[in-house]
């Protein structure tokens, strides 16, 4: 396998006149890296996948491939394939054709080029597709082909624009695995670009969340999960409850929130903000549906949260509990189904407890909308 | 026809409204396009009597092109075979003339421009329409006369000592045969080339592909349709045309359906201008034909 080639974005600006799209973005992807930018639509995401493969000039700063300044470099000539939101597969080229266009324009001989297209087919698991046309193929099939086009191409870095959103989950979750394995085949830098973040999750060695143009958080899966640099991360990634407050006391990385309606609770600073909230800072803190658990009713303490519980719901893998939160907000609580039995509890009040580690307060900021 | 097509016809469009397409469409075909070409055909295979009677069914007025009238010292009818063939040749000219125009526009129309420049842009090519036919050719015989624009140009510029004729050249009849039909080349491209994916050139170019070969390769195996349906349209009209060549054309310079003309106005004889007439609608046809059949368009797609 080889190293990869890595992307470097230094002080990246993007504006359409007045808009500012990517506002100084600064990334380092290593080679043979799989990183996913990960945002809501209208995040600028799109827009810095453009610019690395050379579509879009940045209005400021450099974008670097193998350590090479792509100024002034046609996306013809940058050692990059895109693959399209909507595949764009040419309708009228047979498959084979498709697959190896690159080679064509290289002036490689047909017999070349149905051999290579054969290999490729093998790889993608779609062997002796190659004389039928993009329309024949299923969803799934065209996706694969357009992988294996751009990979044709030999790229140092493959781009990828949100390309399972047209699949069905199933199909997505398969490709989910599949495009990962051929990324740790092929050996090359994937740059992934979704709004869902579970896709990210499952695929990324690194992310970047994206919100309005700027990228708020750089790191591993685990890391933005769990540790999140900001409120819109923490609430983005994954199902999180809010709770608002102040920080009343801070006690080395941990803090003391004073909620507006939960009382006192004791929370770990997420990393990026340590020795940054000061007392009386406005805060948020996050608990996962997942950390909360329930404890014997009425318990008082810093990790102990009562409320009342408006609905209750059975997902198959857990037992949801929602309970009246903050701002109309429900606090959600997911129990893992290990066959236990669940107990009822609409309309009465609930006490729940939580590790004091699994509790993150940030500065209070924005939200993602859902 | 598929089968029951009648019946999701009429419950597509109901009993009353579906009759009358069928009576409106009916009668377009069968009055309107079928029944004259069928008159014509007739007269075309009778003797042309002076008196206004009907004829005899003969064959002699299609000898007439090939060979001349009875009695004449050439073995063949080189005056109107030559007529014939230079209208055809000029008209595949004008054709391939216009599609090499016109794919840039249509092509710039369809992916380029957008919004506002799009809406100029296609005014543009649509507001001279409005002036008609006779007076655009006029106009252009002004342009192109011996003291006309284009000379006054050339000759001010010092490319030119003494006036070009334009005209005795033919080079007025092409420009104007050429603009009179741009539209139609223009639009059916522009259709096609219009409803083209834009990630399909960006794949294309991202792939290492240069502008030509993305050209060639994706944009027009794509716009075949619209190609096909625009030059059909352009060479069955250059053929067809008389008032360009007429007013545009050399002294020396005539265009076949001007002689058809002769034989209708002038000569009185319907019977020998219908069998030109024929000839001429057939031999287009088959042309068509056989360069659909040479870049494998299907008939279907024309209409695209």
């Amino acid at each position: 396998m080889s190293a990869g080639v890595g992307v470097n974005l230094e002080n990246l600006w993007i504006r359409f006149g007045d808009f500012v799209a990517v506002r100084d973005a600064n990334v380092n992807i290593n080679g043979g890296d799989f990183f996913s930018f990960l945002g809501p639509s209208g995040c600028g995401k799109t827009t810095i996948l453009r610019a690395v493969s050379g579509f879009l000039d940045p209005s400021e700063g450099n974008v670097l491939i193998g350590g090479n300044n792509m100024a002034g470099i046609g996306p013809n000539k940058r050692p990059t394939a895109l693959i399209f939101q909507n595949l764009a597969l040419f309708p009228l080229m047979k498959v084979w054709e498709n697959i190896t266009f690159s080679m064509e324009i290289k002036g490689a001989s047909a017999k070349e080029r149905r051999k290579r297209a054969d290999e490729l087919l093998d790889m993608i698991a779609l062997p002796g597709q190659g004389d039928k046309l993009p329309s024949e193929l299923s969803g799934g099939q065209k996706q694969r082909v357009a992988i294996a086009r751009a990979l044709c191409a030999e790229p140092d870095v493959l781009l990828l624009d949100e390309p399972l959103s047209a699949l069905d989950l199933k199909l997505r979750q398969h490709m989910r695995t599949e495009l990962r394995e051929i990324q740790k085949r092929v050996g090359i830098t994937f740059i992934y670009i979704t709004h869902d973040q579970s896709e990210a999750l499952t695929m990324s060695d690194d992310i970047a969340v994206m919100k309005a143009g700027v990228i708020d958080q750089i790191g591993n899966g685990k890391t933005i999960y769990n540790d999140p640099s900001t409120s819109f991360v923490a609430s983005f990634v994954g199902e999180n409850n809010v709770f608002r407050g102040t920080v009343k006391k801070i006690i080395g990385n941990e803090a003391l929130i004073e909620t507006n309606r939960s009382g006192d609770l004791l929370t770990r600073i997420s990393t990026a903000n340590q020795g940054k909230m000061k007392v009386g800072d406005d805060a948020m803190m996050f608990i996962r549906p997942e950390a909360l658990s329930i404890a014997p009713r009425g318990t008082q303490g810093d990790h102990f949260v009562t409320a009342q519980v408006t609905n209750e719901e059975f997902e198959g893998n857990s037992f949801n509990i929602f309970m009246e939160g903050e701002g109309g907000k429900e606090i959600k609580v997911a129990l893992p189904n290990l066959g236990q039995s669940f107990e009822s509890h609409k309309g009465e009040p609930l006490t729940l407890e939580y590790e004091v580690h699994n509790a993150v307060s940030l500065p209070a900021g924005e939200l993602a909308t859902e | 026809m598929k089968k029951g097509f009648l019946h999701n016809f009429y419950q597509h469009n109901g009993r009353v409204l579906g009759t009358a397409l069928l009576v409106i469409l009916t009668f377009w075909i069968g009055v309107l396009i079928i029944l004259p070409q069928l008159s014509m055909l007739d007269y075309s295979l009778r003797e042309y009597l002076p008196s206004g009677q009907v004829g005899e069914y003969t064959l002699k007025n299609y000898r007439h092109l090939v060979y001349g009238a009875e009695g004449a010292s050439d073995p063949y009818n080189y005056v109107d075979l030559k007529v014939f063939t230079r209208t055809i040749v000029a008209a595949i000219c004008v054709t391939i003339f216009n599609l090499l125009l016109c794919y840039p526009i249509a092509f710039f129309l369809g992916q380029v421009a957008k919004g506002m420049k799009l809406r100029i842009f296609a005014m543009l090519l649509i507001i001279p329409y409005w002036i008609n036919e006779i007076l655009r050719a006029f106009a252009l015989k002004i342009i192109f006369g011996a003291t006309g624009m284009i000379n006054a140009v050339l000759i001010g510029m010092g490319i030119l000592d003494e006036p070009f004729d334009f005209i005795r050249a033919d080079i007025a009849l092409y420009a104007g045969l050429g603009y009179a039909y741009i539209l139609l080349m223009v639009f059916p491209m522009y259709n096609v080339i219009e409803s083209l994916d834009h990630n399909q050139i960006e794949a294309a170019r991202d792939l290492g592909a240069p502008w030509w070969r993305i050209h060639w390769r994706i944009v027009v195996p794509y716009a075949k349709p619209g190609i096909s349906s625009g030059c059909t349209m352009v060479f069955m009209l250059s053929a067809g045309a008389l008032a360009a060549p007429q007013i545009l054309g050399g002294p020396s310079s005539l265009w076949f359906t001007q002689i058809i003309y002769q034989w209708f106005n002038d000569g009185g004889n319907w019977s020998q201008g219908a069998a030109y007439a024929i000839v001429l609608l057939v031999s287009c046809i088959i042309i068509v034909l056989a360069f659909m059949k040479m870049f494998k368009v299907n008939m279907g797609d024309i209409g695209k």
